[in-house]
């Protein structure tokens, strides 16, 4: 298992404004000043902007034609496009970090996602909702129904998300294709970080999402 | 049967017409026989005039000057009310007092095209080695010719790197052509409803629109000028027939829908029964009063030629390779006529090169003219795209 750590990030659930959420800010304190990176599925760009104000040159990818003309009207680098289809046109290490925000679960081919940023990428940084989280497995065992949260609220028939996973599930595909977890966090409900001295099922229970920095496994 | 009414001549006299190819009403820069312009044709093409506009100051660091491209039948007169038609000047919505491109800021540059006829050297300008009309001896010129002649506009006005070069339609295909042959030149690049080549359907259109002015017992193999005559039907039919491609079936729809012009039921003749047709023989021949019939075959037949990725091996990304250029590529969804997937295909080459690029899709029912109508989704990122590239050059664009 690789290293766990947890940042200095104290009051990180609150931006120094306010406005920011707890994994951008988590993201953004993972991304060293001065690099390149490419958001993938950024949104309407808060994660962008965050980086912006601390001298990154960011890009973005996003699906959405209202998110990305939103994205362009702030004055960022945001194509339209999609993690699936198009990052195979990146070439290799065009980036320092490829971030995929709280995309990873709505792709179709998570894996294919994943080895694509890190050949676009030398770090890629990947935040996802923990279905392992235990008012996730309350809901399926108690309630009998496909879980649904503030922050994940569509219902199993209109949702984005069709690969959920748990930590404990992206754990394994990272060991798979062989990728280095440099650090990773996993966040309460309330954007905490989980005690890194707890094992890994207790992440995997109280963690509501997770962050992971991944870099290109050596030679096993 | 009732009259079958053809499309009117044109008000203007064939005087007032070649007074404007000669002696615009505008600034106007001549090149000597000392530099030519080098044409792709092998022909260096000398002297020659450009005929151009600017609006607002050159800052002192010379930082802050905006390239407009024009399209097809557009020319230098961007913002000001236009010396034969009266109107006002053709992208006011995007260029001007409190636009997003705004003479406050910028120092604006707009040049007619070589190969137009608004004053730079085309087709209707005075061959000087016969001191008749050029006609179809004017040698054929492409995309990257009427940009080589741009540069050398530039230079003379003593400006070394472009803030931004901005164009739709073939004005787009120019601002392409700047970043792929004068990549330091260019920091900016917004590049709307365009393309990185022609595609066949385009170029059977454009074949169309020649042929029809050809078809004109007027033109004379291209001599109408010698006659002092015009081929305005067969270029009122090259107007409508490529008017049609710049609208949407939507829109058509909106617009006339079968409403009848001036008239509860059909006349049971060719007349113009419907508001589509009317309107269609309006374009055509309002255009002819401000266009030259050679000069439409020359322009045509350089977008038809227009293939950066042929340039570069037929890779389109060669084109691009470690470009420092920001760009911002917008298209417009009911755009048939440069559809978005070929904004996507350079959009495509533009990240497989790491360049800078932002790329808009804008929902519209208007088609390929959206560009030059008020949209305001498109001004909101024109103005921020050219306010981030403005401060990432140092330009100060707050109210001075």
């Amino acid at each position: 298992m690789s290293v766990q750590e947890v940042l200095p990030l104290n009051g990180v659930a609150t931006g120094p404004s306010g406005q920011f959420r707890a994994d951008h800010l988590l993201v953004a304190e993972m991304v060293k000043p001065g690099s390149k990176v490419l958001d993938v599925g950024c949104g309407e760009g808060d994660l962008l902007q965050l980086l912006e104000t601390r001298g990154i040159d960011g890009r973005g990818i996003e699906l959405s034609r209202e998110g990305v003309n939103r994205c362009v009207a702030k004055g960022l680098a945001v194509v339209q496009g999609d993690a699936d289809t198009d990052l195979v046109n990146y070439p290799d290490d065009a980036f320092d970090y490829v971030i995929l925000s709280q995309t990873l679960q709505a792709t179709r081919q998570p894996k294919v996602v994943l080895e694509n940023l890190l050949r676009i990428g030398r770090r890629a940084i990947v935040s996802f909702p923990n279905f392992g989280f235990w008012r996730m497995r309350l809901q399926l065992l108690i309630g009998g129904h496909m879980p649904r949260t503030e922050n994940l609220p569509a219902t199993w028939y209109d949702t984005a998300n069709i690969h959920f996973c748990t930590i404990k599930d992206f754990v394994q595909l990272c060991d798979e294709i062989n990728v280095k977890m440099e650090r990773s966090v996993a966040l309460d409900l309330y954007g905490r970080p989980v005690p890194l001295n707890l094992p890994w099922w207790v992440w995997n229970m109280f963690g509501e999402q997770a962050v992971f920095l991944l870099s290109r496994g050596g030679g096993k | 049967m009732g009259s079958v009414k053809s499309i009117p001549s044109p008000a203007i006299s064939a005087d007032e017409r070649s007074h404007e190819v000669d002696h615009p009403s505008s600034q106007v820069m001549h090149f000597g026989t000392e530099q030519p312009l080098r044409l792709d044709c092998g022909v260096d093409l000398s002297p020659f005039q450009i005929a151009y506009q600017t609006y607002g100051e050159l800052n002192a660091d010379r930082s802050n000057a905006v390239l407009i491209c024009h399209a097809l039948t557009g020319d230098q007169h961007v913002a000001n009310v236009h010396p034969v038609t009266g109107k006002p000047g053709w992208w006011e919505t995007l260029v001007g007092a409190g636009r997003p491109i705004d003479p406050k800021h910028y120092f604006i540059i707009c040049s007619n095209v070589i190969g137009g006829c608004m004053g730079s050297t085309g087709p209707a300008s005075i061959n000087p080695a016969t001191g008749k009309v050029w006609g179809l001896d004017f040698p054929v010129i492409t995309i990257p010719d009427m940009v080589r002649a741009q540069a050398m506009l530039i230079d003379r006005l003593g400006i070394d790197t472009l803030f931004a070069v901005v164009g739709g339609s073939m004005g787009g295909m120019q601002v392409l052509q700047w970043t792929a042959a004068y990549p330091a030149r260019v920091f900016s690049a917004l590049a709307i409803a365009c393309a990185t080549r022609h595609s066949a359907q385009n170029i059977a259109f454009h074949e169309l629109g020649r042929q029809a002015v050809m078809a004109d017992p007027d033109w004379h193999g291209g001599g109408y000028a010698d006659r002092d005559i015009h081929p305005h039907r067969g270029l009122a039919v090259a107007r409508m027939a490529a008017h049609i491609t710049y609208l949407s079936d939507a829109a058509l729809h909106r617009k006339f829908g079968r409403r009848m012009q001036d008239r509860e039921l059909p006349t049971f003749s060719f007349d113009a029964d419907f508001q589509v047709e009317s309107y269609l023989r309006y374009q055509g021949s309002s255009f002819v009063e401000r266009f030259d019939a050679n000069s439409y075959l020359y322009l045509t037949r350089a977008m038809d030629y227009f293939d950066i990725a042929a340039d570069h091996g037929g890779v389109l990304a060669k084109a691009f390779a470690g470009i420092k250029t920001r760009f911002c590529v917008v298209s417009f969804t009911s755009d048939w006529l440069f559809p978005t997937s070929e904004s996507r295909a350079l959009v495509h080459a533009l990240n497989a090169s790491s360049a800078r690029v932002s790329f808009a899709e804008i929902e519209t029912d208007r088609g390929h003219d959206a560009f030059l109508l008020d949209v305001p989704e498109f001004f909101d990122i024109s103005r921020a795209f050219l306010q981030s590239a403005g401060k990432a050059r140092g330009l100060t664009l707050e109210d001075r």
